[in-house]
């Protein structure tokens, strides 16, 4: 019997802490093997508390793909909580996997997804707790390959010392290559470091032990390159081309607790079109690729009879430039009306087409719409190249009022590159209006809830690498409150400041993400000493200890501003150069001056804007000149 | 039609909250496709009912739910469908199909039996046995019960029906009704206070062993259902003379699609002899 009884874990301990289901595996769908029968254990690490790291897909996906291959066993460990933490450390109980409930320690392959940089104390306790020396330097022949994966490795230097290997871009392609060569080398009686370097040359794989930084006198990069022969001196993503004959899910986990993302997901396509010129995640997955329609469907029956779940839904940047998004829609309208399950929708830009779907899935006097204008005028919106105009969002506005809706959400970003008091006026200016549609649009007897409730949230915005504003300097901390406060103020003066809620975030953890964001090797030291001094979850605003990282900064002889205050200029060498995420450098320059320019760009599909990601050869890139072909001349 | 699932939970599940259970069932219940009956409104959900939490870490071999279908093809094949699409601890005992004028299952839990031993390392020093009787002798047993909202008195006498200790596990039937609910380790927490003995922190293995309803409750449903096996009525009368207590698994009848139904007689018959010799 595979299924035991086994908990890492002692009963006094599991009945004194917070949701002991965190811990106990045993999840429908996890997956059990026999380890003698297998030759590579992977443990798959999200560093966050189970109900978050249990909500991201990627993991899911990889899991599904590993434990497909016969000779390995693919299991997973989150963050313990504060309360379990602490035991752990007064107890000496080392940190397990979920799925056998033996030490970290014990694997071959430790991998990490790292997906926001708030996380990076996180990754030390989960190094920490599992017996694993911090650094790669310290580990011994015993420890498990620490590999990193994520978004926030297309700037790894920040975490460089505490990886032993980054695999940059999609897990999909390369994972079985690396996993036999590492095979290759044990049979062979190979050391660590002899894996690595064999390693560092499969594509998409970076090992910063094989690389060396200098610095300028001005604390700027002044070369970085490998220090070993056959290691590249460049290093370019991986990325699934065919994102429908690949890897997917057909038998998610299904927790026990409620989780975040309590749902099954449909990944319909990975990239976007729109080239938002603050957004990363829409540069780094360059080209959008969509999936069949027809696996799409397939999938989704198929996932939800084998979780259970009584929710669905879909998920990419940009639901609505999915191209086959009303078909795929009423598919599942229709088989899920006949299975009481629920579709939740992701965001969808506001139209008569989406707003008839939302009136079909979610209770409208409950749900409340939401829009993302990010910026508080047309200028500011070009210079981001959002585009969204204010016509579009109000006449959404009014769509959706006429529809019943009464609650609005508005998003918006303080600090973007070139914002004058104006912009920030922009978004009390535009709360106002949409709060005026709703009094046009709907009389008075039609007043369901008497009011309309508009809440607008600003968030600081944070530059960030292979974006055009890479090079932008971020706001400081008092000049982030400052903007906060101007945009209160500016609410109170409208007409209907009584509708409009504002809400924003705290200042001193966008500042430091700043730093992270962009910041280089220098700043491993920090993150050490921000741990040692304590820090876990400081993504978690009753965690954060602003002073800590400031004190750790000092310390170290480094400088917030340095990192994140200075406008970069475009011949700096990036501490992420010498990553090739498909995106040019050049194309970057092109939009960065351009957005200065206040000039918007066009989206993919409208007109290719020779970002670079054609070179994969593929994906929305090959697309358009098929279109091209149809409807050329038109 | 009504269905009651008894179930078993054992293993690292136990320490699945009630809550978590249920989400759990509701789950389970769409894999194994069972023509489960949904409320009306705009948020519909499965018709599902569950006889009494139970708490986290304790195990338990009688558990109940109560469901509607529309349809089954048999009560075995629900409970194998179940058990097919279950995790390791959540084991599906046996599925009858209730009278319809039988009680809602958490309304009608009036007493519930457990088995209770104690860690290792955590046994008391009290010669229980020797303290037993006295124990059962007292007119009352007053227990002082913390809450959230500061305390409250509660007399225990009344609310214990059996109890007895092997030497190594005690055996004990209480109150589980909405009312006058008690727990085990308040009964051995008071048997201990009685010799100035402080029960340990955690110091308790505790399993469930089943539910019950009174008796009259039980023959009142029973009574209606043409389709009550011979061999049901007669285990009612012979476990029914347990303080005039029926276990809510003998409500109800396998009858339904028949196959197999022999089998889960037996197994039933077979948990209810391991209760007896804990």
């Amino acid at each position: 019997m595979l299924r035991e009884d086994k908990l890492a874990l002692a009963d006094d301990i599991l009945l004194k802490i917070e949701k002991p289901e965190r811990y106990i595996g045993h999840e429908v769908n996890s997956v059990v093997k026999d380890k003698e029968q297998v030759s590579v254990r992977f443990c798959m690490c999200f560093p966050d508390v189970y109900e978050i790291g249990m909500s991201h897909l990627g993991i899911q996906i990889l899991y599904a793909m590993f434990n497909s291959w016969e000779d390995v066993w693919c299991e997973r460990v989150y963050s313990p909580w504060l309360d379990l933490d602490k035991m752990m450390r007064e107890q000496n109980i080392p940190l397990f996997a979920l799925e056998s409930q033996e030490p970290i320690k014990d694997f071959d392959f430790l991998g990490i997804t790292i997906q926001y940089e708030m996380c990076y104390t996180n990754i030390l306790q989960i190094l920490d707790l599992s017996g694993i020396p911090l650094t790669a330097a310290e580990r011994g022949e015993d420890c498990p390959i620490v590999i990193g994966g994520g978004p926030c490795t297309y700037n790894p230097e920040p975490l460089a010392d505490f990886f032993d290997l980054f695999y940059i871009g999609e897990g999909e392609t390369q994972y079985r290559h690396l996993l036999d060569v590492y095979k290759e080398c044990r049979e062979a009686g190979q050391s660590r470091e002899e894996f690595l370097l064999r390693a560092a040359k499969i594509p998409g794989m970076y090992v910063p032990r094989f690389y060396e930084t200098a610095y300028n006198d001005d604390g700027t990069i002044k070369s970085f390159h490998p220090t070993r022969e056959g290691v590249p001196a460049r290093v370019t993503k991986e990325i699934q081309m065919d994102v429908t004959d690949t890897y997917y899910p057909m038998k998610p986990i299904v927790p026990f607790i409620k989780i975040t993302q309590d749902r099954v997901v449909l990944e319909i396509q990975r990239g976007c079109i729109r080239g938002c010129r603050f957004c990363q995640a829409g540069q780094l997955y360059r080209p959008v690729r969509e999936r069949d329609v027809e696996t799409l469907k397939q999938w989704a029956l198929e996932m939800l009879k084998n979780t259970g779940q009584e929710e669905i839904t879909l998920s990419s940047l940009s639901s609505s430039d999915y191209s086959r998004l009303p078909e795929l829609i009423d598919f599942l309208l229709e088989e899920c009306g006949r299975r009481h399950i629920n579709i939740s929708l992701p965001s969808l830009r506001i139209d008569a087409f989406s707003l008839d779907v939302m009136q079909k899935v979610q209770d409208v006097r409950k749900s409340s719409l939401t829009f993302a204008p990010e910026a508080g005028s047309q200028r500011l919106r070009n210079v981001i190249n959002k585009g969204l105009t204010e016509e579009a969002i109000l006449h959404g506005a009014a769509l959706a009022f006429e529809g019943g809706w009464t609650r609005v959400k508005l998003y918006f970003m303080l600090g973007l590159p070139t914002e004058t008091e104006d912009d920030i006026r922009g978004i009390a200016e535009l709360s106002n209006k949409i709060a005026a549609v709703f009094f046009d649009t709907v009389p008075k007897e039609k007043r369901t809830n008497g009011r309309v409730q508009i809440v607008t949230s600003t968030s600081f915005f944070v530059p960030k690498p292979f974006t055009p504003f890479q090079w932008a300097g971020q706001c400081t901390k008092d000049e982030f409150i400052e903007k906060a406060y101007q945009t209160r103020k500016a609410i109170s003066e409208q007409l209907n400041q009584k509708s409009i809620k504002y809400n924003w975030h705290e200042a001193d953890a966008s500042v430091l993400e700043g730093v992270l964001a962009r910041g280089d090797r220098r700043l491993c030291g920090v993150i050490r000493r921000v741990y040692e001094k304590g820090s876990i979850y400081d993504a978690w605003g009753e965690c954060y200890h602003h002073e800590r990282w400031l004190d750790a900064i000092e310390e170290c002889g480094l400088s917030v501003d340095f990192y994140t205050h200075r406008e970069r200029s475009l011949d700096e060498i990036l501490p992420w150069d010498f990553i090739d995420c498909g995106v040019t450098k050049e194309f970057l320059k092109r939009e960065w001056e351009k957005a200065r320019r206040e000039e918007t760009s066009a989206n993919c599909r409208q007109q290719c804007q020779g970002c670079g990601a054609a070179k994969f050869g593929g994906g929305v890139c090959t697309e358009k000149r098929r279109q091209v072909l149809v409807t050329g001349g038109c | 039609m009504k269905v009651r699932v008894k179930f078993r939970k054992y293993g690292p599940v136990r320490f699945i909250g009630h809550l978590d259970v249920m989400r759990y069932f509701q789950k389970a219940i769409r894999r194994a496709d069972l023509d489960i009956a949904y409320t009306g409104g705009y948020s519909p959900h499965q018709i599902m009912t569950f006889a009494a939490p139970l708490g986290v870490g304790l195990e338990s071999n009688g558990e109940y739910m109560d469901i509607e279908l529309h349809s089954l093809q048999s009560c075995r094949d629900v409970r194998d469908r179940l058990n097919a699409v279950g995790v390791y601890g959540m084991e599906i005992v046996s599925v009858r199909v209730l009278p319809d004028n039988a009680g809602n299952a958490m309304a009608s839990v009036a007493a519930a039996s457990y088995t209770v031993r104690f860690r290792e390392g955590r046994v008391p020093e009290t010669d229980i046995a020797g303290v037993l009787p006295q124990f059962l002798a007292r007119k009352t047993i007053p227990y002082t019960k913390e809450t959230k909202k500061g305390s409250r008195e509660l007399d225990l006498k009344t609310g214990i029906y059996e109890i007895s200790w092997d030497g190594r596990a005690f055996s004990m039937l209480l109150d589980a009704s909405s009312a006058g609910n008690i727990k085990p380790g308040q009964v051995i927490e008071a048997l201990l206070d009685q010799a100035g003995e402080k029960l340990q922190e955690n110091a308790l293995l505790i399993t469930r062993e089943d539910l019950y309803t009174s008796i009259e409750a039980a023959g009142e449903g029973a009574a209606v259902d043409g389709n009550v096996s011979q061999a049901s009525l007669i285990k009612q009368k012979s476990t029914g003379s347990r303080s005039g207590f029926v276990s809510l698994g003998e409500i109800g009848s396998m009858g339904i699609g028949g196959t197999g139904m022999e089998n889960m007689e037996i197994e039933d018959m077979e948990i209810r002899s391991m209760e007896m010799t804990v």
